[in-house]
């Protein structure tokens, strides 16, 4: 892609002792290397011709360096993937990231300055890293994941993904099945994937369409717990009640030509004195202001040094793939999951999760869903937000026979709406396959209807 | 729809990342009206709970920190409602570790000293720090003889090419106090024996990490501070793919706000019900066949369990369900009381009554970290000296001799129920919880004054005590392995552990040998006088140095297998020492050399344990922790 020279590198005695360390452990081999793993020059050159010609190495970041739901965590994935990629020796990054920097950023996200405050992060964080560690090349992109298309993804040899929205892991990794060509070797793109929630993380690598994927693994993230509206709306027995109500009803009856922006102090403490005054009608004590934002705002509690555990994890894992240099998580057969939780002491957990063979997106078999034949569709449609092993919200619904209901263009929306009323089992029939589409994914998931008795 | 525009919003929520969220705890209505997500519940706990507590700035010292409270405005029914609540800037950047360790966390991250004692590369100290400095910690010391050359810039990130030939500690402190303009941060380039030299040296630090290689002799002077000052002290080897770190406490370091999870913590008392509990129910149940449908559907789970083990006691001889049959059969009971010729088909109430039997009708019993604190000597005799942790714990167990039972936590689970209903149960707890903190208080005064204590123990330090008291952690922190040349480790009463560790194959003791092993070699190598750099293995000869570092690993191992008394066939010894010599030979493969994702790795376990033990929350690593990045595996030692 370039034939940029760098001199610091590859010329003169400096370059050589500046990947010292990184240099020893590649040219020696290890216990647990491959016996037929060449150490020293074929391994080095590999690594350095990837890190110069940029023609045989290419590493994708997808960043949450930082989104509008982290924006006053420690500090996103992105920065510490971006910094330990650049040290590992990779030398041609690309970063993709559709925010721009906020002064409330500045203390965490250690990549970004007074001055940058409004600049898009994929573009300082880039300009960053290039300067700490010279010879790297960093390209940003401004902008989401699904702008992009598969010949876009097909250049890279690998994704990392620090994404914090399960929508977007779920449309990345149904993109790189997808993109899978059996004729084709150079098609298949290990993703690696980190998350983190306080104390807890985990860190795991797919070999698209040969191991797990993000759906198979879909049921590991349950869903958030409910709480039922009538709850909130007459018999409220918690501060959050209180602050829901505000958030979902008071606000709607009350100022309902305002959109509601989360980050506006003053709708904030609109909401919060709304709480406060219903939860003093009904003598329940600790609303807050605090609490308030972390309900409204869904914030999910992070620290700097859970996101440094996740992010090392995965560009370790990156590296070991790249290099050989010792076994790496996610070879077909072995563990392919660690899971990490350190608010009592330090506990792993690393383990193989096994493919589905009814992934909707990996497997071939569609997945049973158990509904009951007497509910209406739309209820069958409201649930499938909710259920663990669907998770669509807007979904289009349609079986080998008929269009059951379409979200969407507004005339077929129109024809298939009066389904919405009928019964599952005016419908369909006691384990036929539907296909079900939603606009947040790529793909098309099988799924096969299985009547409660 | 009931409510589609309701829904709509729902929709427009992004769905959000969520670990582990244990599936139980979704609650599926079965109202017709649609579940919302409601955020948190998982760490409600952790959130403050009431205003007072949640005025961040009034912890903090005066005169350094914005203390600006949060004032309840007087006027709730101005239309446009001043903007009082927001947050103070030092509330908004630490918003989401606040949400973990809260005000009084912070404030005693900002309180706390760190010293970095750097060394070798030198790069899992610095990442440790930046985790440090990121959270606000009050104040950093990076120790480092050392120059920078070439290879620091291949893994170090805060450095630059410009630095090259400057001091380490000089660039590395500067570059990271721009990650945080509240942190402060010095440096020092003395070596560390002529700044040892010095007796008073390490006493303005609350906390300090050593990173090896370091000499063995002065790693024993460090020890030796911590063991006469009680300061913590990290000791921290990372090598390579893998890293190790010990940590040494405190041989009395207590901790009362361990962050348990909040299922584990319900401690409702059905078996034991004080008198306005048991009245409570009486007067929620009377008449329970006749209620109308809706009053029938909400009376609290809570109480209806004491209603039906009021039944099953009139049949029972006054004796509560206690095996797991009685259990069953009583679960049996309950579900009968409920209603199918509802709407949905049953009642709510119900379930929760019914889920809850096994969990919650279970007597009190006292877990072993609190009969541990209990019983150990620093509770039964006290002095004019103890430490109040140690008072309140006395007191506790006196309440506890007194009642069988702990004070009342006094926290109630969220569950179907009228709201005016609800809140009088959870008055009934809270009432019975404050009783019983005063019952507490009393004791604490009164062994004060036995004592002659002139300072009284804060009101609020009795009360978080008896809030957490089931779930109290003591760690009888201890000094760390130090290979001094030609000596082996004394395993103490640990050895027998450390033995039967070495033929798990989920234990890292193994690594740790290697890494004991490791040190063993650089004392035995490193000669030399004041300032002399170490030698570590692999550094030249790999193969001659992974014979000599194997046998060093043997020997220790024989040796942890005589002090133990314990035996292990000869095919077994076989096989660990097959391992060791894997973890040997990747050791001595890195030659002393840092990857920069497993220092970064590491950093951040580091400053998770740094943070845990400066604020005293969570429990921290006891004592030591190994991490793979082959396997990418982790173990904690107690060793």
């Amino acid at each position: 892609m370039t034939e940029e020279v760098m001199p610091d590198r590859t010329t003169g005695p400096e370059s050589q002792q500046r990947w010292k360390y990184l240099d020893t452990i590649l040219s020696r081999p290890g216990p647990f290397t491959d016996p037929d793993w060449e150490p020293g020059p074929p391994v080095r050159s590999a690594l350095q011709s990837a890190k110069i010609l940029c023609s045989c190495l290419y590493m994708i970041f997808i960043a949450c360096i930082h989104t509008l739901i982290l924006d006053r965590g420690a500090g996103g994935l992105g920065c510490e993937i971006l910094k330990n990629l650049a040290l590992s020796g990779f030398k041609d990054i690309h970063v993709i990231d559709m925010d721009t920097i906020d002064v409330s950023n500045l203390n965490r996200q250690f990549l970004f300055r007074q001055a940058d405050v409004g600049k898009p992060k994929a573009e300082v964080a880039a300009k960053f890293v290039e300067k700490r560690v010279k010879g790297v090349k960093i390209t940003p992109f401004c902008g989401k994941i699904q702008d992009k298309d598969e010949d876009y993804y097909l250049q890279f040899t690998m994704v990392v993904c620090g994404l914090d929205s399960v929508e977007a892991r779920r449309w990345m990794n149904a993109t790189l099945v997808g993109m899978v060509d059996e004729n084709n070797p150079e098609s298949m793109k290990p993703l690696i994937d980190g998350g983190t929630e306080g104390f807890k993380g985990q860190a795991k690598v797919i070999f698209p369409t040969m191991t797990s994927c993000i759906e198979c693994q879909l049921d590991m993230n349950a869903p958030r717990a409910a709480v039922p509206l009538c709850t909130l709306a007459t018999i409220p027995r918690q501060p959050q009640h209180c602050i829901e109500w505000a958030h979902i009803i008071a606000w709607e009856e009350e100022r309902k030509g305002d959109s509601l922006d989360t980050d506006d102090p003053e709708h904030i403490t609109w909401l919060y004195q709304k709480a406060l005054k219903r939860a003093q009608e009904f003598n329940i004590p600790g609303v807050t202001y605090s609490m308030t934002q972390g309900v409204v705002k869904n914030i999910i509690p992070a620290i700097a040094s859970t996101n440094a555990i996740v992010a090392a994890s995965c560009c370790n894992e990156a590296f070991k793939i790249a290099t050989n240099a010792n076994p790496f998580l996610g070879f077909p057969g072995t563990n392919n999951y660690m899971m990490y939780t350190g608010d009592a002491g330090v506990y792993t957990y690393t383990f193989e999760h096994m493919k589905k063979d009814d992934c909707p997106v990996c497997g071939n078999l569609a997945k049973p869903l158990v509904v009951d034949p007497d509910s209406i569709l739309q209820d069958f449609i409201d649930s499938l937000a909710e259920r663990p092993e669907a998770q669509l919200k807007k979904p289009t619904i349609r079986s080998e026979e008929k269009s059951i209901y379409y979200q969407s263009p507004p005339a077929l929306e129109q024809q298939t709406r009066p389904n919405l009323t009928k019964k599952l089992s005016e419908l369909l029939t006691d384990g036929e396959e539907v296909a079900i589409s939603d606009p947040a994914f790529a793909i098309t998931f099988k799924f096969k209807l299985i009547f409660k008795s | 729809m009931a409510a589609p525009q309701y829904y709509d919003i729902v929709q427009a929520r992004e769905g959000r990342d969520v670990l582990w969220r244990p599936k139980a705890e979704v609650r599926r209505s079965k109202c017709r009206c649609m579940n919302l997500p409601a955020v948190l519940w998982s760490f409600v706990g952790a959130l403050p709970t009431s205003s007072q507590e949640c005025n961040f700035g009034s912890s903090l010292r005066p005169g350094r920190h914005e203390t600006r409270a949060l004032v309840i405005p007087q006027d709730m029914e101005s239309p446009t409602p001043p903007i009082l609540h927001g947050p103070t800037s030092k509330e908004k950047k630490y918003d989401r570790q606040l949400r973990l360790w809260a005000a009084s966390g912070q404030a005693a991250l900002e309180e706390s000293r760190l010293l970095l004692i750097n060394s070798g590369p030198g790069v899992v100290g610095i990442e440790t720090l930046k985790n440090l400095v990121l959270p606000g910690v009050g104040h950093f010391t990076i120790l480092d003889s050392g120059i920078i050359t070439e290879a620091d810039l291949g893994v170090n990130f805060f450095l630059e090419e410009q630095h090259l030939g400057g001091y380490r500690a000089e660039h590395t402190c500067n570059l990271l106090k721009e990650l945080n303009p509240d942190v402060q941060g010095d440096f020092i380039t003395d070596h560390i024996e002529s700044f040892l030299s010095n007796q008073l040296a390490l006493k303005p630090y609350t906390l300090i990490m050593v990173t090896s290689p370091v000499k063995a002799e002065i790693l024993a002077q460090i020890s030796s501070h911590a063991s006469t000052t009680g300061t913590p002290i990290f000791y921290i080897h990372c090598v390579g793919f893998y890293a190790q770190f010990s940590v040494h406490l405190s041989p009395s370091f207590p901790i009362v706000d361990t962050h348990p999870d909040p299922l584990s913590t319900q401690d409702l008392r059905l078996l034991t019900p004080w008198p306005s509990l048991l009245d409570l129910a009486r007067r929620k149940t009377t008449g329970l066949e006749q209620m109308n449908e809706h009053d029938h559907g909400h009376v609290p789970y809570v109480l209806l369990l004491l209603h039906y083990l009021d039944l099953w006691k009139a049949e029972h001889d006054g004796q509560a369900p206690g095996n797991y049959k009685d259990k069953t059969a009583f679960r049996e009971s309950v579900a009968k009381g409920a209603r199918t010729n509802t709407p949905e088909g049953g009642e709510e109430n119900y379930d929760e009554a019914v889920a809850a039997v096994l969990k919650s009708l279970n007597p009190p019993s006292l877990g072993s970290g609190v009969r541990e604190v209990f019983e150990a000597a620093e509770c039964q005799n006290l002095t004019t000296q103890s430490a109040s942790f140690w008072i309140i714990a006395h007191a506790i167990s006196t309440f506890h001799k007194t009642h069988s039972a702990l004070p009342l936590p006094g926290s109630v689970p969220d569950m179907k129920a009228q709201s005016k209903d609800y809140i009088e149960l959870q008055n009934t707890y809270k009432t019975k919880a404050r009783h019983d903190i005063g019952e507490v208080t009393e004791n604490v005064r009164a062994i004060e004054k036995q004592l002659g204590r002139t300072s009284q123990i804060e009101d609020s330090e009795i009360e978080a005590f008896c809030k957490g008291a089931a779930h109290i952690k003591l760690v009888r922190g201890r000094p760390f392995h130090i290979m001094m040349p030609g000596q082996m480790p004394a395993w103490g009463d640990r050895a027998k552990f450390a033995a039967l560790s070495l033929t798990d194959p989920d234990s890292l003791v193994l690594l740790y040998i290697a890494f004991l092993a490791y040190d063993s070699f650089i004392s035995s190598h490193t000669t030399g006088g004041l300032g002399s750099a170490s030698v570590v293995p692999g550094e030249n000869n790999t193969e001659s140095d992974v014979e000599m570092m194997a046998s060093m690993a043997y020997a220790i191992t024989d040796d942890l297998i005589q002090q133990s008394g314990i035996a292990m066939s000869a095919s077994e010894q076989t096989v660990a020492k097959g391992k060791i010599e894997q973890y040997v030979r990747e050791l001595v493969r890195a030659g002393g050399s840092e990857l920069h994702n497993i220092s970064s790795l590491a950093g951040g376990l580091i400053a998770q344990e740094v943070i845990k033990v400066v604020t005293k929350q969570y429990v921290p690593v006891d004592n030591v922790c190994l991490f793979d990045g082959i396997m990418s595996k982790s173990s904690v030692l107690r060793l």
